[in-house]
């Protein structure tokens, strides 16, 4: 069973991407993980700021073909 | 949200065209969004970003650094041509059809985020009188008070903007 729960937030511009993983992390359980999926090239550095002010986990993040994914973990 | 030992922010918010719009209705939902407590204290033309029918306009006049993007160049609008009637409303649904293809969220998506996000919004109530505003024209949830009340938060908020 994975707990991995996916987010399409592609398309969207700041602060969307911030705003609907912040609704979407608030409904998981602690452990849980939140993977991200986001075409703004603004949201490398704001995730990581958004998960270092919120105290969640920033596991890892990727790029292909202009997509970019964030796995962020609910502390 | 509401946390006893959270940070807060506070912005007084002046400006009512779509474009001055955005800057407090971002930075408030983000910052909700990351746990802060946040007060918007809205006087002068920030009022009209509260009234039920959002009706804001961005203006080209006096604004020399806008340019609109335009068949992959960038096109300024000399103050002359701004003065134009009908320039503005057609700057204006140029500029919110670039926001709908960009992503970009509307203003009345950010409004309702941030009270969702239970940003606090405080109307001057001062400019409500100046500008015979009604309150039923207003969105609901509002809170109508005055400058003490706004220091009295400001006092009590690591950040403080003014836009």
């Amino acid at each position: 069973m994975s707990d991995k729960t996916v987010l399409d937030v592609k398309g969207l511009n700041c602060p969307l991407p911030i705003l609907r993983a912040k609704k979407a992390i608030k409904d998981l359980a602690a452990g849980a993980i939140l993977e991200v999926q986001a075409t703004d090239p603004g949201s490398v550095k704001d995730f990581d700021a958004f998960c270092r002010q919120t105290g969640n986990s920033l596991l890892g993040q990727q790029e292909a073909g202009g997509v970019y994914t964030f796995q962020i973990q609910k502390n | 949200m509401s946390e006893a030992n959270a940070k807060s922010m506070s912005i007084i918010v002046t400006k009512g065209s779509l474009d001055w719009g955005y800057p407090p209705l971002i930075l408030a939902t983000t910052a909700a969004s990351m746990g802060l407590n946040v007060t918007l204290f809205f006087t002068f033309y920030g009022l009209a970003l509260l009234k039920k029918k959002l009706d804001v306009q961005v203006t080209p006049l006096g604004n020399a650094a806008m340019e609109m993007p335009m068949m992959g160049m960038h096109m300024a609008m000399p103050n002359i041509i701004g003065m134009i009637p009908g320039v503005d409303s057609m700057a204006t649904s140029m500029m919110k059809n670039m926001i709908k293809k960009k992503g970009v969220a509307s203003l009345e998506e950010l409004r309702d985020l941030a009270i969702e996000a239970e940003v606090r919004f405080i109307v001057c109530q001062m400019t409500m009188d100046l500008f015979e505003y009604k309150q039923e024209d207003m969105i609901d949830g509002l809170e109508y008070a005055g400058a003490a009340t706004y220091i009295e938060t400001a006092t009590q908020s690591e950040i403080n903007l003014f836009i």
